[in-house]
């Protein structure tokens, strides 16, 4: 199942609810605002880095790129392009949009 | 667009439903159903007033599977059908009882 | 035509965003097409369901009576996120106490809503064939 998230975990709960509500083999997308989820010694990194046991985490590349934290993205996290979100939106066969 | 109610103008929209849920009285839904050809009969009524209770207490007009069931529940199963609802109204019962008890059109209802 | 499973997941407060209503027409619209339709409200969606909801006030359409007709569209299953009213200071006697009728027990009245926790959630997320958000 893909799970994405568009809101900054700063300001929404989505990111928090979507970690606790996913299940183990999930992949969880980040976009827009939500990318802000990847930030390195964040508030919610430690959360993100457990997540990524058992989840992959990934962050749309120019959502990333726009917001000048590139090289700051905690290691492991998945940088994907549009073909890359579009595959995943495909691959999967059920999708969560944490608004 | 309007009908005309005693002297009084009520407003509808292009579809012939009132817009305002207050203007209905027992003579405005008789009005209503001379636009839809109906003749109102004691059956007629027994729908139509199901309608506006049921709408009382949720706020929605009912799709008709469901009003077709809650009339059963209510009315008996011999008018819990659609045959015999739509007897009574023929262009469909949640949107013709619908437009008579000056409910907005169902949701869903197409 | 192929019965789906639907699960909506409500998790905005009833009136600051037009979500919630959105949701509901589109419930009830599932619902009339004899889809199998459950919802689950967490975060701020559990506020949908508060009792007492009065919008006099504020010149919008109190639509929380709707809820409980859910039951007559035979959505029978109503998930709360237990977390989420227990973060709000809120039980399940602050919800309203929505129920469905069993046409096959002499329509006996059965509880729709069902308090979930996390875990219970990844799970009901998984076994439905479509997930809409709201």
């Amino acid at each position: 199942m893909l799970h994405i998230v568009n809101k900054s975990p700063f300001e929404k709960n989505s990111l928090q609810s979507c970690l606790s509500c996913a299940k183990e083999g999930s992949t969880i997308l980040l976009i827009e605002d939500g990318v802000y989820g990847v930030l390195k010694n964040s508030a919610v990194s430690d959360a993100i880095t457990g997540a990524m046991k058992g989840m992959t985490i990934c962050a749309l590349e120019a959502d990333v790129k726009a917001r000048g934290i590139a090289d700051k993205v905690i290691d492991g996290v998945k940088l994907v392009d549009y073909n890359g979100f579009v595959d995943l939106t495909c691959d999967n066969e059920k999708l969560q949009s944490w608004l | 667009m309007g009908i005309n109610v005693g002297g009084t103008e009520l407003e509808t929209d292009e579809e012939g439903y009132l817009l305002n849920l207050n203007d209905w009285t027992r003579d405005a839904a008789e009005e209503l159903a001379k636009s839809e050809s109906i003749e109102m009969t004691e059956s007629h009524w027994e729908v139509i007033d199901f309608l506006r209770e049921y709408y009382d207490e949720y706020q929605i007009a009912p799709a008709v599977r469901v009003l077709t069931k809650a009339i059963g529940k209510k009315l008996g199963k011999e008018k819990g059908n659609s045959k015999y609802l739509y007897e009574l109204f023929p262009y469909g019962p949640a949107k013709q009882a619908c437009k008579v008890a000056g409910l907005p059109k169902p949701t869903g209802c197409i | 035509m192929t019965q789906k499973k639907f699960l909506y997941v409500n998790r905005k407060a009833p009136y600051g965003t037009v979500y919630a209503l959105e949701s509901l027409e589109v419930v009830l619209i599932g619902a009339a097409f004899e889809q199998d339709v459950r919802l689950l409200f967490m975060d701020d969606g559990v506020f949908q369901l508060a009792k007492g909801q009065d919008t006099a006030g504020i010149d919008n359409k109190n639509f929380s009576p709707t809820y409980s007709a859910l039951g007559d569209y035979e959505v029978t299953k109503i998930y709360v996120d237990k977390q989420s009213l227990e973060e709000r200071g809120m039980s399940l006697d602050d919800l309203q106490h929505l129920v469905w009728e069993d046409e096959d027990d002499d329509w006996a009245e059965r509880d729709s809503i069902v308090l979930v926790d996390r875990s219970e959630i990844k799970e009901i997320m998984e076994e439905n064939d479509v997930v809409l958000s709201f």
